[in-house]
Order: C-alpha cells, then structure tokens, then sequence
C-alpha cells in the first residue's frame, strides 16, 4: 500500500470517529436544553447525520432502540417531500407523522441541512418525544390516529434561519403544555446547528468538499462487518410465536427469520390483524425494535448506519399490527413494539442455543397519572391542582446465559426512571412503595429479574387517573433452557380492585394504586442452581423460603443457611 | 496562605506516592511506592526522604497538605467498613435500582453496580415525609429502637440514614441519628440530609452509603497519620485535599470523608488554574496523562467547573452509569482510558481502537521488555522518535524499540497493511482523536466551546502528545509546567483552604423572595465559614455563590455566579439578565417568553490565596543548546524529521526553539512540532505558540 493511501486510510478512519462524536454532542444539547422528561431525564431521544441522498452515517447511542432504524428512514421522507435542490441554508424541516418519523404523534423529527461551499453536503436530524400533543392524551384509547392529537405533516419549521411563528402558533394552541412543547422543538432546533457546525467544521479541517467518499466508507465496511458476523452463524429459517395481552383480545405476535449470506431476514407474517384501540405499529418502527433485538446478539459493536442496518431486513404484513396503516391508532404502539426483541431472540435461540437471554417484561410499566377538569372518568376532580406525569418505571428483564437477568431494568427500551422525589415535586402524588416484588423473577440456573411494586396515591385526597399501557399480565414473560416463567404483573387497587392493564381508569379519592410488574423469565434448569446463591437471595428477600423449596429444591436452616441434606434430597426426588 | 511558609504535600495513588516539599526558596519532589497495607508508612519515607535533601526539620515545616485515594479504592476493593442503611418503609431498594436503565445499549451481558449495602442490611423504618417537608407518618421511634439488636447482632460499624425528601426536613433523620447515638455510642452514623441535603434519591442515599462505607476506615487512617506526623517531631497542621479542589481540616474530613475521593485528579486542575493565573491565560484545558487514562478539565479565568456529581468505580470503559455516584461538589473533569500504557487493537471494521484496557507497570507496554505482548501508546511514541529509549523514567527502564515496532506490527500493521512507521502513527492518531473528541464533548456538556483555548499539559504522558492534541482542536497555545510528573502533589501546595455549601432550595424568578435568599445564603454562608475559619484562624475569606437555574421544566441546570451582597426585592430582573446570558452563551440562543427558576444555591468560602506572580515572557534570543538529535515523525509531512534534542535542565528562560524539536527531562519530553514554537518563560515553563500561518493550514 502506498503512504498516502495509507494516510488516507488512517484520515478516513479519525473522521469517521469525528463524525460520531459530533452526532453524540448533538445528542448531548438536545438533552442539556430539552423541556419533557422523557428527553431530559429518560433519554427518550435520537440524534444522527444522513449524507444529501438520505442514507445515514452515524447516530448517537441514545435511550430508544425504537429510534433506530425508523429516524434512519425518516429523512428519505423530508428528501421526498422537499428535494435536496430546493433547500436553503437556513431551512428547518419538522414533522411528527407516525408513518414518516418513530410511530406516534408525541415524536416530533426535525431535520436540518449542512451547507459547505454553497452546496448541501449532509443533513441533521432528531427526534425526542413532548409531553403533550393534545388529543385525548397519552394513552393506548384512541380509536383512530385523529383522536390521538395535533398532526404535522412534512413542513417547514424555519426558513433563512427564522422560525415559522404561525407552525409554532397552531402547536401551542393544540396541545395542553404549549411552552415545554415549544421549548422542545426550539431544542430540537437547536441541537441540528450544533451538529452542522462540527460538520462544517470538520470539512474544513480535512479539506473536504463533500462526505461521499466517507459515507461510502462507513457504510461499506459497516455492511461488510456485519456481514462477516452474520457469515459466521448457522444458516438456515427459525420460526417463533409469542402471544401477549393486547387491548381487548390477545395478540400473537409471530416471526420467521431467516440467516442467510446476505443478510437477516425477519418476517413477521402470521402475526394478529391490527387493534381497534391505539397499540398499532407503524411498519419504521417494527423495523427498529425488531432489528434491535437482532443486533443485540449479532454485531453488536457494529455502528448504525445505512451499510449495518441494511444487514438486517424486517417485513410485516401489511394491515397487521405490525405494519398497521393510516388512520389506526397508534399512541401506545411501543407496548407491542417492545416485545419485539423477544420474539426475534427466540427464533435466534434455535439457530444459536445458549447466547440468547429469556424473556423479560419487555414493555415499561410507565404510569401515566394526571387530574383535572375531564380527566377522570367518573369522578368530580373539583377545585384539586390539575397534573399530568408520565412515571418512568419497569419490571424485571430476563435471565441471561450464565448471568441472572437485571432486576427493575428497562429492556429493550434503554430508558432512565424518574426519580420519585422529583415526580412528587411536580405533581400532587405521593408514592407509597418501590420495592423489588418477591419471587417475581422466573426461577432458573439463572434467575429472572426481579420486578418491582409500587403503591401511588394523591397527595391532596382527590381523585385521580392513570392511562395505563402495560402488558404481560395475562400472559408471562416465558423462561428459556428450562427456566420458569416471570410472574406476570398486576394493576388494581390497594383495596382489592383489578384494574385493566391498558386505558384510561379512575382512581377514587382515598384510594392507593398498587402495580406489581412482572418479573423476567429464568435460564436453565432452577435445581442447577447453586444453593448458595438461593440461599442469598432468600437473605435478601428476594426469593421467599417456600419458593426455593418448591421451585429450586433448596431447603435452608432456621440461620439461612443451606441445609445440604435435605436440599440433595429434594433435588433427586 | 504566604507563599513564603515551608509546605509539604502528600498525594497518595494507587502505584506511587507523591511527595512534593516547597520552601519558599525551592521544590523538592519525590516518588516512592504506596504502601497499601499501611499508607502512612510510604508517607514517612517520602517525606524523610525529601526534608534532607532540602535541609528542613520536621518541627520547621508549616503545613502539609495531604490527598489520597484511599477512599475510592476502599469503594472499588469493597474493603469497607460494615455498614447497614435505614431507609423510608417502602424504599429499602432505591438505593440498588438506580436509574433502572442499561448504561451500554447492545450489551446484554452488562452487570449493574455492586451496593455497597446488600438488601438484608438495608432496614425499613416507618416514617414519611412530603415533597413540601411535611410530615406524612410520624417517625416510628418504637421501630427505630427494635433495630438496635440487629445492628448489633450484625456487627455494623458504621450505619447510612437516608429518608425520602430528607433534604426538605431532616428532623426524622437527625432523631434518628439522636437515638442511635444514645444506644450505641461506639456507631458511626452518616446522614443523607447532612452529607447531600439534595433532591433525588438515589443519588443522596448512594452519598450517604458511600460516606457511611468509608468513614471508619478513613477517620483510624488520617487519625494513625496524624500521631505518626507528631510523634516525629511535625508540629504543623495536617490538611486533606478534597474533590472539590479546596483544603479541609481533619474533623470535617473525618465527617464526610466521601468528599476526599478524587482528590488527586483535583489537586492537577488546581495547578492547572495556577499555571493559568501566573501565565495570564483566561481560557484554558487543562489535559493530564498518565498510564492509564487522560483527564480534561475546563479553566476559565482562573477556576475550573464544578459539579454536584461524580461517579466511583465506573467498571465498563468509563461510561457513565456504570459507577457509584456520588453527590459531593467536584472538580468537573472527564476521565477516557487513554494513557501511555492503552492497548491498541482492530476490530470488525478494521478500526484501531486504543483503550481503555491498560498494559499497566507490569507488564507494562511492549518496549519495556518485561514480557509485555500489547502494543500501546508508549510503544507508538517510541516508534515515532518521541520517547528516546533510554534516560526512559529518569533512567531506571531502558525501552527496546524493537519489541515496541514487532507488537504494533502484529497488532495493527499486520491486520491494517500499515507498514511501519504508519501502524505507530495510526494507534497516535486514534487516541490524539479520541481525547480531542472527549474534550469537545465534554465542553458542550459544561456548554462551553473549546476553541480558543490554551493547552496546560501534565502527567508523564501528556507533553507527548500535547501538540498534537493542540492541532485537532485547534489551540494555538501550549504550556507545560516544571514538576509535571508530580503535578497533582505540586496543585495541592496552591490550593485554598475552602469549603462548599450545596442547598436545594426552589425558587420561580415570578415568586421571587428576596427575604428567604438571604436567609438561606448567610446560614450557608455560616456553615462554610466555621469550617473555614477553623483550618485557617484569621485569614482573610473570599467568598462566592452559585445559583442553578433553567427554565421552568427543563430538567438540566446552568450556574449562574452572584454577587456578594444582600439581594433586594427587584433583583428578579438581575437574576432573569444573568440567565438570559449564560444560556445564550451556552446553547446559542434564549428561548423567548419562557419563565425561569432556580433549583440550587450553592455558597463557597476559602482563605484568600495571594495572586501568583505572573510570569514573564523574556526576550528570545538565550542560547539554547542542542544536546543531540534524533528522528521524529512528523504528521504533515508523514516522514521523518532529523530534530535537535535539547535537556530541559539547560535551558534558561528565553531560551527560544523552533519546531520541530524535542525537549527531554527526568520523568517527560515535550514534543514541538513543525507547526509549534516553543520559548522558556520566566517560571522556567515550555510555553509553545502556534507559528504563523503557513500556506498550508489545514491541521491534518
């Protein structure tokens, strides 16, 4: 190789790392500067840089896997809508079309063009989720898209670097919160030009006109890559089911998936038709959770871009739930998208044995509560402070091959909680408990994670509401290698009352909300467990007594210890 | 403190122990090995080995200065004291959920951290209290006292007390701590409202844990140093270093010895901030390198960011979330695995990566031939003319450039078809970047632009790659201070004796209260100055006050510095002016109409530190004397250079070299490149400017 190509080599290698350092500074201010806490304490967000033909050549790693793929292909939309010729410098491009951007109306994409040298050399775009679109609200009871709040087609947010002021007007009439929502999208804004600036900056460091012969870099030796990982796994077609809760009736959601020399190819034909209620899918984001939980266990250090997720190919047929049209609603899809994982793992279970982890509860548990005028069914809120807060929280994941699955840890879904101490700060709620729940987690040579409980109530005795999109209630997070089931969750009353798992339902004045999440599934068969282990988390309370009698054939002594005796007594019975 | 005293100063690491003695007239360093088992033994040989060669008896000298990281290795070896938490009935388990998220997307393999209190320790007591400070559930003292046996029973040493919303009314957690006292006086008790009197709970019973982990181990250690330092004749104050860059006294040490973690990485920023001072730099990064990782800090007129948080024991490639954290007032700093012993390796993609996996001393990198395989920084630098192979280290390790090339080869030329010296450069190149790219990460997450800046670089290995480090940001200044290898123990000498005061007190601009900001600031005011005034009886105090302010419902602060004085009632607009400002600063542009709020008052007070001298720039043209020359790579041209070799003991001040050039002392070489100059200033530092624009100004 000569010196200078060899240069080049080590140049195209230093931009590249560049490059995804810009998109995670992009990342960082649009946290720094974001109003919803989704985006600023959860990290529900995404942040990437696309070449001017709409392919994209980093992302920063942020909170939502279900950003993935769907932002990637949401700027071919803005590219379609408003061709690379026509856009100026100065130009800012928004939507929050479930279909075009990241599956549902509190997602807004804003898209940003890089100018170099009067040319447009790139595009920046992000994505973070508002607290509010107007609509009935965050919730899973829409009945069409319409229902569900404000919707932005592909439009112009700023042109010549100033903000469209009657975009803005028509959104903060439409939505309940309307300065964090103009906040957000300012920051949304804001976060792009950053990204361009590093760009520009970049460009003209290395002394480049434009980013083809980088973006063809990355997305050749990504692909490659990827392909080099795929190249070394069985091939051949796995087919996997997986029924769940659904609105009003069971879903199954099914896939077929396929190794072959060129690619993944997962097909998710034979799953349900789509819901009458809002938990449809919009096909971007089936792709992203599906393809997430692909990459998770093949070429996982592979960066995303156009060259490695075009390794991974997702299809769902369309009018299933998984690949739902216009207008169906679709609010709630996350609920059904983030089971996806789950259902590919298994398919990937048969083709690759121990590298694949049980299922978990997949879902978040994120109690959204709110009071106020309207807000409570069947109730008279009266003169009590209205509110509305979506509880970021989750059950417990699955076990994994030689490790216990991760107790109250959001899987897919890479989220932060909220703290209670600022939950409570800004809304009139008292939490009562947030606890790890006992025996949850599915017994195993590797425990499920443990899930957790939690007891709400109002701080002002009023009445209050909760718009509950939760699944696994029904039917539980399944164990893997002879591993138990999660135990499923619960959501009712501290009385007694069962609640349903998705809608809207009052809670009475007085009343305390109890949520049991569900557990993750074990690995492997439990009486392999090492008795010590069990032991410690019976000390822990993790694991009840009977429960490691019964389930793990571990008997301990009055101080806890293991009773050797009778616990290789009941292993052999 | 008077310049002119005898100081010394002690900065225990992991490896070494740094002691650096200061008598007014002379510096005098030295490096011995920590003795782990009983740190204040290696503390005695350092010191009895550097007062000689000074000619200083122990009852001379004034003060001594002291940081460690003992507290943080007793968080990472879990070596700590046995310790339960008592906690709100219902949250025995905040403190392990943590954020309930996975720090690293696409591992599925990721363990979360450890507690340092296991579940069966952790105790509910019955009690609550609101967000507002109100009292839900009386305290349960019937409850509490039915603990007593089983913290007996248990043999805990040492108990957390960490209620919900305790920083809003810590009433419960103090009679608590009131009635544990009484029975068990031997206990030691930690509260969360005392140790981090802040919202969030994971983060205050996460401080609260840690404090309570490492008090008993901290308060026999510092309390056996002190008798040692008496019984052999020092009769000065002993003064510990703390994360936040200022100097406390033993009996607050002993009292939030969390405080003490980091506090050697702090001490290198305060000398950074005094090199800034003495050098008239407004706008500086400080950039320490070691073996193991790089530390960037930000310094702007004179003083480094702060921060409320940091994380102990971040196990998985320093990323974020994978620690303890802890909320004490830092030293705001990033910290990447890039030192001169990261191993460089190519993956998947064909991309090198460099770190954070380290050779450590032993083996060590490649070219010190003790049986070292992995090809690191150090075998790069040796490849690329930087580090001559002997004088390495003062002369105590001869490298062998041969097994340095052989291991890059087989680590990334091979893989790569770089032949040498391209695999050297290339491994350079990847971990030049990947600090430059820390640094402007790290500057947007303080909102502040790396631009500008002028470079400070210490540590062994950071006036390797300073320059080029300099390039990719596109920094026209450089200084590397005298004493590099011993920066942080030197830092320790300039800094004030301080302490800070971190309230969470809410507060919209549209209710704007002046009576309680006052109130509040002069109890924190109080607070800081009794601790204060007891290390430094009748010094002058400098004061300063931070308020942390944002829009009302963004969830990330920006300080905004006050005046000191009493606020008035239309000091609203002052606050609204002074916010306005920072965040246009910070993220480019205000967002109009939007209403603002302060979360977090935060009150500093130090003993006055008497401005350095400022050094002087003196006229070029002292002879420098080349001692030799050597090749040096060269990343323009990508060839080598044939450079003059210069001793830096020989170098007078305006001593004046063009780059390239390479510039050798004891623990360090500077390297100049082709685009620097370097000149030695009247404080004998290597203080570098960037020549003239040449037609050829694209940094590659």
């Amino acid at each position: 190789m000569s010196s200078n190509s060899a240069l080049s080599q080590i140049h195209t290698q230093i931009m590249w790392n560049r490059l995804i350092a810009v998109v995670e500074e992009q990342a960082q201010t649009l946290i720094r500067t974001a109003f919803s806490t989704s985006a600023r304490e959860a990290g529900d967000l995404s942040a990437g840089v696309f070449d001017p033909q709409g392919r994209m050549l980093a992302q920063a790693v942020t909170g939502t896997p279900g950003h993935i793929n769907a932002m990637a292909a949401s700027v071919g939309f803005f590219l379609d809508r408003f061709p690379a010729a026509t856009m100026k410098p100065g130009d800012v491009y928004i939507t929050n079309d479930p279909w075009m951007g990241t599956g549902h109306l509190h997602d807004f994409t804003v898209v940003t063009p890089t100018f170099h040298k009067d040319r447009l050399v790139a595009l920046f775009a992000s994505t973070t989720h508002v607290v509010d679109v107007g609509g009935i609200g965050f919730g899973a009871d829409g009945r069409q898209v319409y229902d569900e709040g404000i919707y932005l087609p592909i439009i112009p947010l700023a042109r010549d670097g100033k903000m469209n002021e009657i975009v803005l007007e028509i959104v903060r009439a439409n939505v309940r919160e309307p300065i964090q929502v103009e906040g957000d999208l300012y920051s949304l804004t804001a976060c792009n030009e950053i990204g361009c600036r590093r760009l520009v900056e970049m460009m003209i460091e290395f002394d480049l006109d434009d980013v083809e012969a980088l973006g063809r870099h990355i997305v050749e030796n990504s692909n490659k890559a990827m392909l080099e990982e795929i190249g070394k796994l069985p091939r051949g077609t796995w087919r996997n089911s997986m029924r769940i809760d659904g609105y009003d009736k069971e879903v199954d959601l099914v896939a077929t998936l396929t190794i072959a020399e060129d690619g993944i190819f997962v097909d998710f034909d034979g799953t349900s038709p789509v819901s009458n209620f809002g938990i449809n899918v919009p096909l971007t984001y089936t792709q992203a959770y599906a393809s997430f939980g692909v990459r998770c266990i093949v070429g996982p250090t592979v960066p995303n871009n156009a060259g490695s997720l075009a390794a991974v190919q997702v299809m769902a047929t369309p009018g299933s739930i998984l690949n739902a049209p216009h207008p169906c609603a679709v609010a709630a899809r996350h609920v059904i998208g983030q089971m996806l994982p789950d259902v590919v793992m298994g398919c990937l279970y048969q083709a690759l044995g121990d590298k694949v982890p049980a299922e978990g509860t997949s879902c978040l548990w994120n109690p959204i509560v709110m009071g106020g005028h309207g807000l409570v069914p069947d109730a008279d809120f009266g003169d009590a402070t209205p509110f509305a807060v979506n509880l970021f929280h989750t059950g417990g994941a699955g076990a994994r091959p030689g490790k216990d699955g991760l107790s109250a840890t959001a899987f897919p879904s890479g989220v932060r909680n909220t703290p209670v101490e600022i939950n409570e700060s800004i809304a009139p709620i008292v939490v009562w408990e947030k606890e790890y729940r006992t025996d949850s987690g599915g017994a195993g040579k590797y425990r499920g994670g443990t899930g957790q409980v939690m007891r709400i109530s109002s701080a002002e005795n009023a009445p209050f509401a909760i718009s509950a999109m939760f699944d696994r209630v029904h039917n539980p997070p399944r164990g893997r290698s002879g591993g138990g089931n999660g135990q499923t969750g619960t959501v009712g009353l501290e009385s007694g009352k069962v609640m349903r798992a998705k809608g809207t339902q009052p809670i009475p004045a007085g009343e305390r909300l109890l949520l049991r999440m569900p557990g993750g599934g074990g690995f492997g068969n439990p009486l392999e467990r090492d008795p010590g282990q069990v032991a410690l988390d019976v000390r822990d309370g993790l694991v009840s007594t009977e429960a490691a009698r019964a389930d793990y054939g571990v008997a301990l002594t009055a101080d806890g210890s293991v009773d050797e005796a009778e616990t290789a007594r009941l292993r052999t019975a | 403190m008077s310049s002119q005293r005898i100081r010394l100063a002690v900065d225990i690491g992991g490896t070494f122990t740094d002691v650096a003695l200061d008598t007014g007239e002379g510096l005098y360093t030295r490096k011995v090995l920590t003795t782990t088992a009983a740190p204040q033994d290696g503390v005695m040989q350092g010191i009895e080995a550097v007062l000689p060669e000074a000619g200083v008896e122990p009852a001379a000298v004034d003060l001594i200065v002291h940081g460690t990281t003992l507290a943080t290795n007793t968080i990472i070896e879990r070596k700590g004291a046995r310790t339960a938490m008592l906690v709100t009935e219902g949250f025995r388990d905040s403190v392990e959920m943590g954020y309930e998220h996975r720090f690293e997307q696409y591992d599925i393999n990721i363990d979360k951290p450890k507690p340092l209190v296991p579940r069966y320790l952790r105790l509910p007591v019955r009690e609550r209290v609101s967000a507002k400070g109100e009292v839900l559930i009386p305290l349960d003292e019937a409850g509490v006292a039915a603990l007593v046996p089983k913290l007996q029973a248990q043999k805990i040493e040492s108990v957390a007390v960490a209620f919900i919303h305790a920083y809003a009314n810590p009433a419960h957690e103090q009679r608590v701590a009131e009635l544990l006292r009484q029975a068990l006086p031997d206990l030691w008790i930690t509260t969360s409202s005392d140790v981090c009197p802040e919202i969030r709970e994971y983060e205050r019973m996460s401080t609260a844990a840690a404090n309570a982990y490492v008090q008993p181990q901290m308060a026999g250690y510092l309390n056996r140093l002190n008798a040692d330092l008496k019984t052999r004749g020092f009769g000065c104050p002993l003064y510990l270093m703390t994360s936040g860059g200022g100097l406390t006294t033993i009996e607050t040490a002993v009292r939030h010895p969390v405080r003490l973690v980091e506090s050697g990485p702090a001490g290198g920023a305060i000398l950074a901030c005094h090199i800034a001072a003495e050098c008239g730099l407004d706008e500086v990064l400080s950039y320490d390198m070691g073996g193991t990782t790089a530390k960037i800090c930000l310094i702007d007129h004179g003083k480094p960011q702060s921060s409320r948080t940091f994380e102990v024991d971040r196990q998985y490639r320093f990323i974020k979330g994978s620690g303890l954290p802890v909320r004490i007032p830092v030293i705001e700093m990033v910290e990447i695995g890039a030192g001169g012993g990261s191993i460089a390796t190519v993956d998947a993609m064909q991309r090198i990566q460099v770190g954070p996996q380290s050779a450590g001393s032993e083996p060590g990198p490649a070219c010190y031939g003790r049986g070292g395989e992995a090809a690191t920084v150090t075998d790069a630098d040796v490849v690329l003319g930087r580090i001559a192979p002997d004088g390495f280290a003062g002369g105590t390790v001869t490298l062998e450039p041969e097994r340095a090339e052989a291991a890059l080869q087989a680590a990334v030329g091979t893989a790569l078809n770089l032949s040498r010296p391209l695999a050297a450069f290339a491994v350079s190149e990847v971990v030049d970047e990947n600090m430059s790219n820390a640094a402007r990460v790290h500057a947007v997450e303080q909102g502040k632009d790396v631009g500008r800046r002028a470079l400070i670089a210490f540590g062994g290995a950071a006036p390797l790659h300073a320059c080029r480090m300099a390039e990719k940001l596109g920094l026209d200044r450089i200084v590397v201070p005298t004493g590099a290898g011993v920066g942080s123990a030197i830092g320790f000498l300039r800094a004030p004796v301080s302490y800070e005061v971190v309230r969470s007190r809410y507060l919209r601009l549209s209710g704007f209260d002046a009576a309680a900001v006052n109130d509040l600031l002069a109890e924190m005011q109080d607070e800081a100055s009794a601790i204060v005034g007891a290390g430094a009886p009748g010094a002058a105090l400098t004061e300063s006050r931070l308020a942390y302010m944002r829009y009302v419902g963004q969830g990330h602060e920006i300080t905004v510095e006050l005046p000191v004085r009493p606020i008035a009632d239309d000091d609203a607009a002052w606050f609204k002016q002074a916010f306005d400002a920072a965040y246009e600063a910070t993220f480019g542009r205000i967002i109009p109409g939007m209403e603002v709020e302060i979360l977090t008052w935060s009150v500093t007070v130090g003993s006055a530190v008497a401005p350095p001298a400022t050094a002087s720039q003196p006229k070029a043209g002292a002879t420098a004397d080349a001692s030799g020359r050597r090749a040096l790579f060269d990343a323009d041209s990508t060839d080598y250079d044939d450079v003059p070799v210069y001793q830096r003991q020989t170098l007078v001040p305006g001593a004046a070299i063009s780059g390239p050039a390479l510039i050798v002392e004891d623990q360090t070489t500077t390297v100049v490149s082709r685009r620097f100059d370097a000149r030695l200033n009247s404080l004998g530092y290597i203080d570098m400017h960037r020549k003239p624009a040449a037609p050829q100004e694209s940094s590659r």
